[in-house]
């Protein structure tokens, strides 16, 4: 049974235009999922829909989604921020952006306990103390009175991950967590999180474009292209071969180092034209299905 | 031995440490570049390669003297610029460009794409400029009409196209290009590299390539520089870096590259 099941999920703008396209998904508990594509595919856009924090031009106009077999969209707002608050954690990309650069981070860490779980103060700051010596910082007590700016981006990740993990979420959802970081730090991080992961037994949905990356911590995958679900499969059969001319070409554009040629190739128009017509194909038997 | 369009000798690089600054008097000095010397031969494409703090985005822009250094000599085409006065740096600016890292950033967003290419023509000076930014246009595979647009329309590996063009429009001898592809999807990365690799040949250029990812360098550069904490760790020929790296920074640095292989043990 499926902890996050999205099914024939649907998101657009004002004008109509589709930003993701009948999308369905399944995550299990305790299962590490990717969802890869290129920007603008709406990777990110899937897991702001599951959080309820899709930008203000973007509308869900169909499909559902399910946490723990309750549908979000039957619940009023306030229910609903309950459920994901207490359920669901996000680790943003941007360790920088998505700490307040005016508050000191301890605060950061305890707040969603204390507002949305209403922990006490005091048990909140043990929890985070706890928390910041699991994911291997040093001098916590110290780190709990910093600002961000002082600290580095592999530490503010640091603190991102054990804020994600505070509230003990069944679900993570990890957008882009280690684009912004250096390849060295992105290894530690990566480790990290699925260390936390595993003791936690938490389900994640990691959203990236590194295909790399995905090989080293998901089980299974999803490959987006302009908000349509193009290949969705487990790792060992798609890096055996992706099934989609698409996901083949997304592999072989990724660079590996081991090759001696060292070449890259650039998805090829073909293949783009071709996922092009598919996309526009989907949406006229869409129309089609409107009308009827 | 081929002609050098740089020689470093012992350059030191060091900034203000604020957050130690006392309350009366100046702050203790950071060395970010601990004395390097090494050369850049005409046509050399030259990876430049650390982790964060490494110091190769100061040595980047201590080559193009967007900083002074404190100590040592960067010697361009034979004349020292260590110390030379922005006055006398600005003839030299037509022949040494840089390609930023964000596109989005480095493209000012009130602008159109044809006033962003043509301004650095403008300031050197240049005749006929129309026709230097449709050709610059040409050389990165943009069609001219882009040069009506606004940086926002475009989409990352087209604005960093723009990046390139505004660039090469000068003509320049030496381009510095600073983790111009790590903002970029798989698809776009490639594009930009195999288009730097084509005009390297097709220009001439001499280029160094600042990167955090050895992966995608293997193919572009013919020779790699590796630093760690300001200092270089290796300095080598691209195939004998990858076949047999001899500074344990560099195997560090390999290593934390994932490749999409299930089956590569990496954690």
């Amino acid at each position: 049974m499926s902890f996050l099941s999205i099914r024939d999920l649907n998101v657009s703008l004002a004008n109509g235009a589709p930003l993701l396209r009948r999308v369905s998904l399944d995550v299990a508990a305790g299962e590490v999922r990717a969802l890869v594509g290129e920007s603008g595919a709406g990777k990110s856009m899937i897991g702001k829909a599951v959080l309820g924090i899709l930008p203000r031009a973007a509308k869900v106009t169909g499909g559902s989604i399910q946490l723990d077999g309750e549908d979000l969209e039957t619940l009023s707002p306030k229910a609903r921020r309950q459920r994901i608050g207490a359920r669901v954690a996000l680790i943003p990309q941007d360790p920088l952006t998505a700490l307040n650069p005016s508050r000191r981070v301890g605060p950061q860490i305890t707040d969603r306990l204390v507002d949305i779980l209403g922990w006490k103060r005091a048990e909140a700051e043990a929890r985070a103390l706890e928390l910041l010596e699991e994911v291997h910082i040093q001098a916590p007590d110290r780190v709990m009175k910093a600002y961000p700016h002082e600290l580095s981006g592999g530490m503010r990740q640091r603190i991102l991950i054990a804020s994600a993990f505070a509230a003990e979420p069944k679900l993570i959802i990890a957008d882009e967590p280690t684009t912004a970081l250096d390849v060295t730090v992105q290894k530690q991080i990566l480790k990290l999180i699925r260390e936390m992961q595993q003791r936690h037994g938490t389900a994640l949905l990691f959203v990236t474009h590194d295909l790399g990356v995905v090989s080293k911590i998901a089980q299974s995958l999803t490959v987006l292209y302009a908000g349509k679900v193009i290949e969705e499969t487990d790792i060992k059969a798609f890096f055996a071969g992706p099934s989609h001319a698409y996901s083949r070409a997304l592999l072989a554009a990724t660079p590996k180092y081991t090759d001696p040629d060292g070449s890259l190739t650039p998805v090829p128009d073909s293949v783009i034209q071709a996922v092009e017509a598919e996309i526009a194909a989907f949406d006229a038997g869409q129309m089609g299905t409107v009308r009827a | 031995m081929s002609e050098m369009i740089y020689q470093l000798k012992d350059l030191k690089v060091s900034f203000p440490d604020m957050s130690k600054k006392p309350l009366l008097g100046a702050a203790p000095r950071i060395d970010v570049l601990k004395g390097l010397t090494f050369d850049i031969p005409k046509g050399e494409v030259l990876g430049i390669v650390g982790g964060s703090g490494s110091g190769k985005s100061t040595l980047g822009r201590a080559l193009i003297r967007l900083i002074e250094p404190d100590d040592g000599a960067i010697l361009f085409e034979g004349t020292d610029i260590t110390h030379l006065g922005e006055d006398r740096l600005r003839p030299l600016r037509r022949r040494f460009q840089m390609i930023f890292q964000d596109p989005m950033s480095s493209l000012n967003p009130r602008r159109r794409v044809g006033g962003i290419i043509a301004g650095p023509l403008k300031l050197q000076g240049l005749d006929n400029v129309k026709g230097r930014v449709d050709e610059a246009l040409d050389m990165v595979g943009l069609p001219r009409s882009f040069a009506s647009r606004y940086p926002h329309e475009l989409s990352g590996g087209q604005r960093q196209r723009v990046g390139i063009a505004r660039a090469i429009a000068l003509k320049p001898d030496f381009i510095l290009a600073d983790e111009i592809v790590s903002g970029l999807d798989v698809s776009s990365q490639a594009q930009v590299l195999n288009l730097l690799e084509s005009l390297v040949q097709d220009l001439g250029l001499t280029l160094a390539f600042i990167s955090h990812d050895l992966s995608v360098i293997r193919r572009l550069c013919t020779r790699i520089l590796v630093l760690y904490q300001g200092e270089i760790v290796e300095n080598a020929e691209t195939p004998a870096l990858f076949a047999d790296p001899k500074a344990a920074y560099t195997r560090t640095l390999l290593d934390a590259i994932p490749l999409p292989d299930p089956a590569q043990a990496w954690f």
